[in-house]
C-alpha cells in the first residue's frame, strides 16, 4: 500500500506544482498572495502604522482566499479521468489517497506561501517580530486550510456548479483559521497559535474520511 | 498467473427508479471468457462496474478471488503526458513483469495521450489492462473505435490472456470472434 502511495504522491506533486489538465499549479495562489498585498497599500494610503496594525489580517485574507482559487482542480480533473477508479480498483482506499493529495497540496501552496510572506511583510510594514508570527501561523494554519481545501474539492467533484459553490462551503469552514491566525497578531494573542494548530488538526482528522465518503458516493 | 475466478449472485441492478436487470448469477473461472450482451441501456456498463465493486449492486452478492483489471470509457491516462510516462505511472504501483501483449503503441509512445484518436486511445487502455499483471480483466466495449486489424488483435490478446490462465469478462454490442465463449444476454434477465 504505501510502496503503491509513492507514485501517487509524486504525480499528485507534480501537477499540483507546475500544473496542468486545467490546473493552474502552484505560481497562481502564490501571485494572488502576493497581488492582495501588493495593492492593500494603494487602497489605504501608505500610512506605516495603519498598515502595520491591519497587515497581519490582510495576510491573512489573502492566504485564505489563495487557497480557495485551486479548489476546482484539486480532485475533479481524477475523478473525470477514472483514476480514483482505477485506485479502488488496486485495493487502495480513498482515505489514504486523499491523504497524500493533502499533503501534496500543503507543499504545493502552503509552503510557497510561507516563502512569500516576507515580501508581504515588507510591503505592508510588518516588524520583524511580527512576520515570525505570521510565519508561525501559517505553518500552523495552512495544513488546516490544505485540509479544508480537499474536503471541499471532493465533496464537489462532478456537480457542474463545482467551483463556485466549492469557495462558498469553503469560506465558513475556513473561518476559525482566520479568526485565530489573525488574532494571534494581536497583543497578547499567542494563544490563538495553539488554537490555529488545533484546529488545524481537526481538519486534518476529518478531511481524509469525509472526502473519501464523498468519492465513493459519487461513483453511484 | 495466480489463481482467479469470480462469482456473481442473484444480481439486480437499479439505476434511479428503474430496475435494469435482475436475477443474474454466473461464474467464471481461470481460462475462461464471458461476453456481456444486449443494446444500449440494457445495464452492461452498470454491472462491469458492479463486477469491479465500484457500484453496489441493488441486491446479490459478488464474490471475487484475485486482482481485477478494467478498461471503461474512462482512460485514466493523464492527456498532458506522454503515451509513454503515462503508461509507466501505472506500472509503478502495479509493478507487475513485462507482457508480450503488442498493440502497436511503440511508435505513440512519445505523443501526448490527448492527441491520440479514439482507436489509440482504446488500444491504449487496453495496454495498461495488460501491463497490470492482474488476472482478471473487465472489458466495457474493447472493441469499439478499433479497426479491423487491432480488433483481430486485441481478441488475439484476449484469447492469449486466457490461455494463460486468465478470466475475460467482455462488456460488448458487437459479435466476438472469440471462441469457446459463454455469452450471457442481458435481455434475460430484464424484470
Amino acid at each position: 500500500m504505501i510502496a503503491k502511495l509513492i507514485p501517487i504522491f509524486f504525480r499528485d506533486l507534480v501537477l499540483l506544482t507546475r500544473g496542468a489538465q486545467g490546473r493552474g499549479g502552484a505560481v497562481l495562489p502564490l501571485l494572488f498572495f502576493l497581488a492582495v498585498a501588493m495593492l492593500f497599500p494603494f487602497a489605504v494610503g501608505p500610512d506605516a502604522r495603519l498598515l502595520a496594525r491591519t497587515g497581519a489580517g490582510v495576510i491573512w485574507v489573502a492566504a485564505l482566499l489563495a487557497a480557495i482559487l485551486p479548489l476546482d482542480r484539486l480532485v475533479e480533473p481524477d475523478v473525470e479521468a477514472g483514476m480514483f477508479d482505477q485506485w479502488a480498483l488496486r485495493g487502495i482506499a480513498e482515505e489514504a489517497l486523499l491523504l497524500v493529495r493533502i499533503l501534496a497540496h500543503w507543499l504545493s501552496f502552503g509552503v510557497p506561501l510561507m516563502l512569500a510572506a516576507p515580501i508581504s511583510a515588507g510591503l505592508l510594514g510588518l516588524d520583524g517580530q511580527q512576520l515570525w508570527t505570521v510565519e508561525v501561523g501559517l505553518l500552523l494554519g495552512t495544513p488546516g486550510l490544505a485540509a479544508i481545501g480537499v474536503t471541499i474539492a471532493a465533496l464537489t467533484a462532478g456537480l457542474r456548479a463545482g467551483s463556485a459553490l466549492g469557495g462558498l462551503l469553503a469560506i465558513p469552514l475556513a473561518v476559525p483559521l482566520l479568526i485565530f491566525g489573525a488574532g494571534s497578531l494581536q497583543p497578547g494573542g499567542e494563544g490563538g497559535l495553539l488554537l490555529l494548530g488545533a484546529c488545524s488538526l481537526v481538519a486534518l482528522a476529518v478531511a481524509p474520511f469525509a472526502g473519501g465518503a464523498a468519492i465513493r458516493a459519487g461513483r453511484e | 498467473m495466480q489463481e482467479c475466478g469470480l462469482v456473481a449472485t442473484d444480481i439486480a441492478c437499479r439505476r434511479g427508479d428503474r430496475l435494469l436487470f435482475r436475477g443474474l448469477s454466473f461464474d467464471l473461472s481461470g481460462g475462461e471468457v464471458v461476453h456481456l450482451a444486449g443494446p444500449n441501456g440494457i445495464g452492461k456498463s452498470s454491472l462491469i462496474r458492479i463486477l469491479a465493486g465500484l457500484l453496489r449492486p441493488f441486491m446479490g452478492t459478488v464474490e471475487r478471488q484475485g486482482g481485477l483489471a478494467l478498461s471503461d470509457e474512462r482512460l485514466a491516462l493523464d492527456g498532458h503526458e506522454p503515451l509513454e510516462n503515462a503508461l509507466a505511472f501505472w506500472q509503478r504501483i502495479d509493478r507487475a513483469p513485462q507482457g508480450n501483449a503488442d498493440f502497436g503503441l511503440a511508435d505513440l509512445l512519445d505523443v501526448p495521450v490527448r492527441y491520440l484518436s479514439t482507436g489509440q486511445r482504446k488500444r491504449a487502455a487496453l495496454a495498461r489492462v495488460a501491463a497490470s499483471g492482474a488476472p482478471i480483466w473487465l472489458l466495457d466495449e474493447p472493441l469499439n473505435g478499433l479497426d479491423t486489424h487491432w480488433s483481430c488483435i486485441a481478441q488475439a490478446a484476449i484469447k492469449a490472456h486466457c490461455n494463460a490462465g486468465g478470466a475475460v469478462i467482455i462488456a460488448s454490442h458487437q459479435p466476438l470472434s472469440l471462441e469457446a465463449v459463454k455469452v450471457i444476454e442481458l435481455l434475460d434477465f430484464q424484470p
